[in-house]
């Protein structure tokens, strides 16, 4: 019998049913779409910040003072110490590698320029640009370009050379800085007297910073020049980090084993530090902390910002949930009557009730959580230009949250119906 | 009609009561009536119509002022302008008063001057003079044991101290001839150049080096379009200097805020959506509960303008009261969260008001007017008859 009665209740009633089938679908549909953004929030826009540039420098241990003013280095260029750069490879082999987003080496050397006035004195910088590197089997790409993202090449009349933009890595070309190129009144396609050397220029780098002065050169060219195969200055790297907490500050060596480990496999900016060091010997990691530790500030309030715009979806698709509910109950009140004077208990009637919203429940939030991911998915396309996956994990807690939401919504209509008399309910009057 | 618990109905009562309150027309009774003899069925409308006003509201308030408030947090990223003397040029004496007289109380400006200074044993080493209580206030990332307090105290970074000053004792520079001998404050740690540098308070360092600030570090608050403004007011103003945006924390912040917004408007709008779904869901079952109420009045010779009107003054008052009490609640809301999440007021924007209660209205309305647009085509006899 109660199959019976809650089978013909929805093929009877098939438009109430749909009805409210459709609250519940975009309900669920909402909060799952909701969730899976706010989870996800965190990661895509740390990847955002990482626009702000590298977070994490990494220079030689027993290196000399830079003596720097406005962006001209005066160190002797011979002086200090040097990393190598057969070592880079290895950041790809640190514990967090899969958090390390890129890194540039950089070689800043003195350069005399033979131009018409006589010799000037300018800093050209030796970097990758883009450049294939691999460790083992793992091939990756790396250089300026990631690291990064604000520097850009301009080529003014883009008709007059073609191969304007980045040089290749392996090539003889290089980037002019804005200002030096102004002042020296080169343009794209120019050659450069470099310390001997005739450089095409292959594009005008605009930074906004120190750069717009200098040359900007591969780093195997800036080694050449240097007299000093393989010497790298230092490395900026780009990697992906947990804000700070308690445990991030704290100093390894005074840890315990457990903490120890706890801190060492957590991506705290810290220990990337100390795995960078670690790698590359005889090397000194660093954080940069204008960037790395602003970042962590701006993570947690949009993270934050996010959890309660969530929170406020959850709510507002609970109670549409619930009034759609409560209204389909509420059209049922002869129905109850009628089951009321044929001699059906309080019971019986309110465990028809939530079989039916059980049922609801379950088939819309099935359709809910299918209509939520694809949302999600296209929040993230649209947004982040990047997938926003969906935790299978979400399923049952979706689902679960559906059903509890459906009961809850039904519960005060369910009880009120089942307490009306069925005098009044059979005379169709209330 | 039910009797309602607490109310008298006997006939002479009701006609005593009704001759001693004020005459209201027929139109306005019926409004009142209805809502106030099914006050469970008009409460969760009206809870609803609130709800959503509010969650509106909030969300609109939050989308506006948290703009704002990630502009502030960006700030913390230091300076997104600099100014530098031109070539063989030196800043005006009176560049950071005018770039302050300009950019208004609310930007940071701080001046910097660089020399390169010996130590003792004749080591390069990079002095910079500049404003302490500033540099504090727009360097949040500094990482400082003690700032400088005292006459000839210095800030010395990190690298600059294994060099000047190992065991943290005082040291001697000299500049052009000029010596100096200066205490350490505390250390500085960057992670940057300011590491290799020593930092000296601006008087101080002008009258050993008599060098001038060359620099000035300005972090504008506002828009792009603002900032971009500011640039372009500074460069009219300081003909001999160059003025820069800084590229790096300028499309940082317009790439991470863009993001934001985008994200915030999508979740936004279907948090408001689906509020408007929960209202549209009560009041239809409201309306369609009432069809009885629509019968009779038919049967009794109402005309459809008549009977469309009564439902749609129904509808606008729900509407109209759901969106002040909602909007009033959303503000606090927005408030709340701007203080657990930015430790900041938000500022409540009554201009969103319009459009909340704008909004309110059409949604009841339609909400209104779906239903009865339904029950037309019954007669209202089958209604009366319960079919």
């Amino acid at each position: 019998m109660f199959p019976r009665i809650v089978y013909e209740s929805f093929r009877r009633q098939a438009r109430r049913k749909v009805l409210a089938g459709i609250a519940i679908t975009l309900g669920v549909a909402v909060a799952t779409a909701m969730i899976a953004v706010a989870t996800d929030i965190g990661d895509k826009i740390n990847r955002e910040l990482r626009s702000y540039g590298a977070n994490l420098v990494v220079t030689p241990q027993e290196d000399t003072l830079d003596v720097e003013v406005g962006g001209v280095n005066l160190k002797p260029p011979s002086d200090g110490a040097f990393l190598s750069e057969a070592d880079l490879p290895k950041i790809r082999g640190t514990f967090w590698h899969h958090n390390i987003v890129g890194f540039s080496p950089m070689l800043p050397v003195r350069v005399k320029l033979a131009s018409g006035s006589g010799a000037q004195d300018v800093t050209l910088l030796g970097t990758y640009f883009n450049k294939a590197l691999s460790f083992g089997k793992d091939d990756f790409t790396t250089g300026v370009r990631i690291t990064h993202p604000w520097w850009k090449v301009l080529c003014g009349n883009p008709g007059e050379f073609p191969a304007c933009g980045w040089p290749d890595d392996s090539s003889q070309n290089i980037l002019v800085g804005e200002r030096l190129a102004s002042k020296l009144d080169k343009q794209v396609g120019d050659t450069l007297d470099v310390a001997g050397r005739h450089l095409t220029i292959s594009g005008i780098l605009s930074t906004g910073g120190a750069e717009d002065d200098q040359i900007v050169a591969p780093l195997a060219l800036a080694q050449q020049i240097l007299g000093k195969p393989g010497a790298v200055r230092r490395v900026y790297v780009s990697a992906l980090t947990k804000p700070p907490d308690a445990l991030s500050v704290r100093d390894p060596k005074t840890m315990t084993p457990e903490v120890y480990d706890r801190w060492y496999c957590s991506p705290y900016v810290e220990s990337i530090a100390y795995q960078l060091q670690e790698v590359i010997p005889h090397s000194h990691a660093e954080q940069i902390r204008q960037v790395a530790q602003n970042e962590g500030t701006v993570l947690s309030r949009i993270k934050g910002l996010m959890l309660l715009v969530t929170l406020a979806a959850l709510f507002a698709s609970a109670l549409a949930v619930s009034a759609a509910m409560a209204t389909a109950i509420y059209e049922r009140r002869v129905e109850v009557g009628l089951m009321k004077a044929l001699g059906a208990g309080n019971l019986a009637v309110s465990a028809i009730f939530f079989a039916e919203a059980l049922l609801l429940a379950l088939a819309g939030g099935l359709a809910g959580f299918s209509a939520g991911a694809l949302l999600a998915r296209q929040i993230g396309r649209s947004i982040f230009n990047s997938q926003i996956s969906i935790e299978p994990v979400l399923f049952p807690i979706i689902m679960t949250i559906a059903v509890f939401v459906t009961f809850a919504g039904s519960a005060a209509a369910i009880r009120r119906a089942v307490k009306f008399d069925p005098v009044f309910a059979l005379r169709g009057e209330g | 009609m039910n009797a309602v618990p607490g109310t008298l109905h006997t006939p002479k009562q009701v006609a005593d009561r009704r001759a001693g309150s004020p005459h209201t027309s027929m139109f306005a009774r019926m409004l009142i009536r209805a809502a106030v003899l099914r006050r469970g069925r008009a409460a969760s409308a009206l809870l609803a119509m609130i709800v959503a006003a509010a969650v509106a509201t909030a969300m609109m308030n939050l989308y506006v002022d948290v703009q704002a408030k990630l502009r502030t947090e960006f700030r913390n990223y230091g300076a997104n302008v600099v100014i530098v003397a031109k070539e063989g040029q030196s800043l005006p004496t009176d560049a950071l008063a005018k770039v302050e007289s300009v950019l208004g109380a609310k930007t940071l400006a701080v001046p910097f001057s660089y020399a390169v200074a010996r130590t003792h044993d004749g080591q390069s080493v990079v002095v910079v003079g500049t404003d302490f209580g500033r540099a504090r206030r727009l360097n949040h990332w500094w990482k400082v044991s003690r700032w400088p307090n005292a006459a000839n105290e210095a800030l010395i970074g990190m690298r600059a101290a294994t060099v000047v000053s190992p065991n943290h004792q005082p040291f001697e520079l000299t500049f052009q001839g000029e010596a100096i001998q200066l205490a350490p404050a505390g250390m500085l740690q960057t992670g940057a150049g300011e590491d290799s540098r020593i930092y000296l308070d601006q008087s101080e360092f002008q009258s050993w080096t008599g060098v001038a600030p060359s620099t000035i570090e300005v972090a504008a608050n506002g828009t792009a379009a603002e900032v971009e403004a500011a640039i372009h007011q500074l460069a009219q103003l300081l003909p001999a200097a160059e003025i820069r945006p800084v590229r790096q924390i300028m499309e940082g912040e317009a790439n991470v805020l863009n993001k934001t917004r985008a994200t915030l408007y999508a979740s936004a709008t279907l948090v408001v959506l689906t509020s408007a779904l929960c209202v549209l869901a009560t009041l239809i079952g409201w309306v369609f509960d009432r069809r009885r109420d629509f019968a009779i009045m038919k049967a009794l010779g109402a005309s459809e303008r008549l009977i469309n009107g009564f439902f749609a003054a129904e509808a606008a008052a729900l509407g109209v009261v759901g969106a002040i009490l909602g909007f009033f609640i959303g503000i606090g809301v927005a408030a709340w969260i701007g203080r657990v999440n930015f430790h900041a007021p938000v500022v409540p924007r009554f201009g969103v008001f319009p459009y909340v209660l704008a909004g309110s209205v059409a949604v009841a309305l339609i909400s209104a007017i779906l239903p009865i647009g339904l029950l037309r085509r019954v007669q209202p006899a089958m209604i009366l008859r319960g079919e």
